[in-house]
């Protein structure tokens, strides 16, 4: 099994860190991960993505134009990403700040309402986490509890209070992803 | 045969007046005759050899006249880039703190290809103790033009004398040198008379001593001549240098126990 | 017990692989793509770990010249850096080279020329197998493609430099420096004591004591018979590395046609191009210099007589194809491909430059 993912968005939106934890996920379950940011000025606050790697074999390219999943969390990273998804692949995005949806019919369509149900639990923090909760659901590619080890090991033991949070909120995730599309 | 003297026949314990530091090599001496350099280095040794430090003590060529300092030092040494020797410096008394460090450079080295590296040793406060010789002149490479010359000075590089105008000013590193908090004893010396080379080798001591007691960058500029790049004889040089370097490079004192003499 | 996994980023993975390999001493300077190597560091508190030594200079041509006073004294030191402060540390790492000592300098390339780009690119090639600075002479340089690689490379780079007496470099570059894999971490290694560091190094300014000699560190000799004889002496165990020391890894090579030669990270697209063109029927290996000093030209010279063609995979100009082409000797087509100023090649593209300046051509 190989999962090539490419998570985009915001700096500051936590998508490194989505990609760091599912990458923990993978090593926790046996698998070859791989990490490789965007980096550089766009780190300050434009925009960032990721692509991860698990695979159960040695990873070749990290860095790649084509994916079996996308997650979108805004509008420019849909413009780029939406087109690079593999035929049959799949595409999770956050409607919040998406001005035109995805118009692909070849790929499944996956929506996520994270950002507002961020705010409505009142931890704007754990966004990512309601997402990658979605992700889980949608493609169980890791366990969940492997998800929560990869969380563990890849926050800092000052942050450990935060985990019950993110554990909530990757929960809430599996709960209210909706499909839009499949093929 | 005739009988003919040796040297034992003639130096008895009971005439001895003078004996070759301890830790100068047998090499001779490749400086030209009347240059402070060799007195300097002799300094240097015998504050070493008195602190029975020569298992201790790891120093630092320059690039310069001094390049081969190591010839004549017999101590452990390591020959830096140009300027560099600071740097090299603070690594040997990082990674070793017991040991003795010292640097030996000239003003080119020290002033103006190596400003960084003596500045920011200084502004660390490393332990190491930085002997500077300032003959206000390029003399290895010929007398051209250092960052020490003074206005109006010949050189290769300035044969009609430095122009302050478009050749800048000569820079007294020593006291920009004093001003920073990580330096604890910086002074001026000199070695052309035996009063002056008493004084020199009590401010040697004393850096080297206060090194051993952690006390930060300690900094010993000699002001020197050099009779072939300034193309006098030695005593002419010696006499210009009392006329015309002391008076910009004023001997003494500049910062004791860390604080600026006034 | 199970081996520690970590998931790292290639330039802490350098860190943490020094502070294990029993270095000595680090001293950096900061700059993008690899500044996460002091930083990790400094974070890491190493002087509480094992006494390590980590200190940030004020300067490439500080840093490089604090390695060289501790390389003289026998000690485990290295620093990092990236293109344009490789290039500072030129005239040091000469020195270093001149004066036989063993130390370790980590290049994350970025492109250039010039303050260029903080994207990954693989154009200090020559900078970093032909010597780089002035003179006659080698560094020991190897190109890892995995973080795994950045990790393990420490530990081999000093133990070459230090067999040798000579510097090892680690050709890396922003991608491995930046992304992020699993690592496994070896056990610690303790740093020499000073008794255990004169043994070893007999040579190294650690005090002279009245048993020996006093011991001097220099690159210098005015007598050119006699640099002349330090440099048959250098060149000599230039040969004696090429002989001995060669890494390289084969993937797919036994039946292939073609031949994509690539390191580092371009190694990596070509493993996904190679997947690419098993789906459409192109039998084509990949053969991955590990040691680009020494570069595996017997390797290469044997494998051009078995295919039709090669094509060097480079983030560059094309500067390793020129040790491919000596190689290989005009025996096949010798093509290269690749891309400038910090942008990656993908494995599509690569395939196609495959298809059309080797198969096609």
């Amino acid at each position: 099994m190989t999962e090539e993912i490419i998570i985009a968005g915001f700096g500051g939106q936590g998508v490194l860190s989505m990609g760091k934890i599912l990458a923990y996920s993978g090593i926790m379950q046996d698998q070859e991960v791989s990490w490789m940011p965007s980096y550089g000025p766009e780190m300050r606050g434009g925009t960032a993505n990721v692509t991860v790697i698990l695979s159960d074999n040695r990873i070749n390219s990290p860095i790649l134009t084509q994916y079996d999943t996308a997650i979108i969390l805004n509008q420019q990273s849909m413009d780029k990403f939406e087109s690079e998804v593999k035929p049959g692949g799949l595409l999770l995005y956050d409607p919040n700040g998406i001005i035109r949806p995805p118009e692909r019919k070849d790929i499944n369509i996956y929506k996520i309402e994270a950002s507002k149900e961020a705010s409505n639990l009142g931890l704007p923090k754990i966004f990512n986490m309601i997402v990658l909760g979605g992700y889980i659901k949608v493609k169980p590619i890791v366990k969940l509890d492997n998800v929560m080890l990869g969380l563990k090991k890849s926050l800092p033991p000052r942050y450990h209070h935060m985990i019950p949070d993110n554990e909530k909120a990757i929960k809430r995730g599996l709960e209210i992803v909706e499909d839009v599309q499949k093929v | 045969m005739a009988e003919t003297l040796t040297k034992q026949d003639i130096i008895k314990d009971e005439n001895i007046v003078y004996k070759k530091t301890g830790l100068m090599t047998d090499k001779v001496l490749s400086y030209c005759p009347g240059c402070g350099h060799g007195t300097t280095h002799r300094l240097v040794m015998e504050v070493i050899d008195e602190l029975g430090a020569q298992a201790n003590t790891i120093g630092i060529a320059p690039v310069g006249c001094s390049v081969l300092a190591y010839e004549f030092m017999d101590i452990d040494m390591q020959e830096a880039a140009h300027g560099r020797a600071p740097a090299l410096a603070t690594a040997i008394k990082r990674l070793m703190p017991d040991k003795l460090v010292f640097t030996y450079q000239g003003d080119g080295d020290l002033a103006a290809i190596g400003t960084g590296e003596t500045i920011h040793a200084a502004n660390r406060g490393e332990n190491i103790t930085i002997i500077f010789v300032n003959n206000g002149i390029y003399g290895m490479t010929g007398g051209q033009m250092a960052p020490t010359t003074l206005p109006g000075m010949k050189s290769s590089t300035s044969p009609y004398g430095r122009d302050i105008k478009t050749m800048g000013y000569p820079l007294k590193i020593t006291e920009l040198i004093a001003r920073l908090p990580g330096t604890y004893f910086v002074t001026r010396q000199a070695v052309h008379t035996p009063a002056n080379v008493r004084k020199a080798k009590k401010a040697i001591r004393k850096a080297f001593d206060l090194q051993k007691q952690n006390k930060g960058l300690t900094f010993v500029e000699i002001v020197s001549n050099c009779n072939s790049g300034w193309k006098m004889t030695p005593v002419k040089a010696n006499q210009w240098m009392v006329d015309n370097m002391f008076p910009f490079y004023p001997l003494g004192d500049i910062k004791v126990d860390g604080e600026l003499v006034k | 017990m199970a081996k520690e996994l970590r998931l790292m980023k290639g330039n802490e993975a350098v860190a943490e692989a020094a502070i294990r390999a029993g270095c000595d001493g680090y001293f950096g300077y900061p700059i993008t793509p690899q500044s996460e190597v002091m930083e990790y560091l400094m974070a890491e508190k190493p002087h509480e770990r094992t006494g390590m030594v980590v200190l940030q200079a004020e300067s490439e041509l500080a840093s490089i010249n604090m390695v060289y006073g501790g390389a003289c004294c026998g000690k485990k030191v290295m620093t990092s850096s990236s293109s344009p402060g490789i290039s500072l540390m030129q005239e040091g790492i000469s020195y270093l080279a001149g004066a036989e000592l063993p130390c370790l300098v980590v290049n994350v390339v970025r492109g250039g020329p010039g303050l260029g780009t903080i994207q990954p690119s693989q154009s200090d090639y020559f900078q970093a197998t032909k010597g780089g600075g002035h003179g006659d002479y080698k560094l020991i340089t190897l190109a890892p493609s995995s973080v795994q690689e950045m990790y393990d490379f420490v530990k081999v780079a000093f133990d070459l430099a230090f067999k040798y007496r000579n510097p090892a470099m680690i050709l890396s570059d922003g991608a491995i420096g930046q992304m992020m894999e699993k690592v496994v971490l070896e056990d610690q290694i303790p740093r020499l004591t000073e008794a255990e560091i004169i043994k070893k190094c007999p040579w190294a300014t650690t005090g002279k004591t009245p048993d020996r000699e006093r011991n001097i560190i220099t690159s210098l000799d005015l007598d050119p018979a006699r640099q002349e004889r330090h440099n048959l002496k250098l060149q000599e165990k230039y040969k004696k590395i090429t002989e001995n020391e060669v890494r390289y890894e084969t993937i797919d090579c036994e039946n292939a046609e073609y031949i994509f030669v690539a390191y580092g990270t371009s190694a990596r697209i070509c493993l996904k191009a190679l997947q690419l063109a098993k789906e459409k029927g192109i039998k084509v290996g990949l053969f991955r210099p590990i040691t680009l000093f020494p570069f595996p030209v017997n390797q290469i010279k044997e494998m051009a007589g078995k295919i039709k063609g090669i094509l060097s995979i480079e983030m560059s100009a094309g500067q390793m194809i020129e040790d491919i082409k000596l190689a290989v000797e005009g025996k096949i087509k010798v093509e290269h491909y690749g891309k400038m100023g910090g942008i990656i090649p993908s494995p599509n593209e690569v395939l196609e430059a495959l298809e059309q300046k080797i198969i096609g051509g």
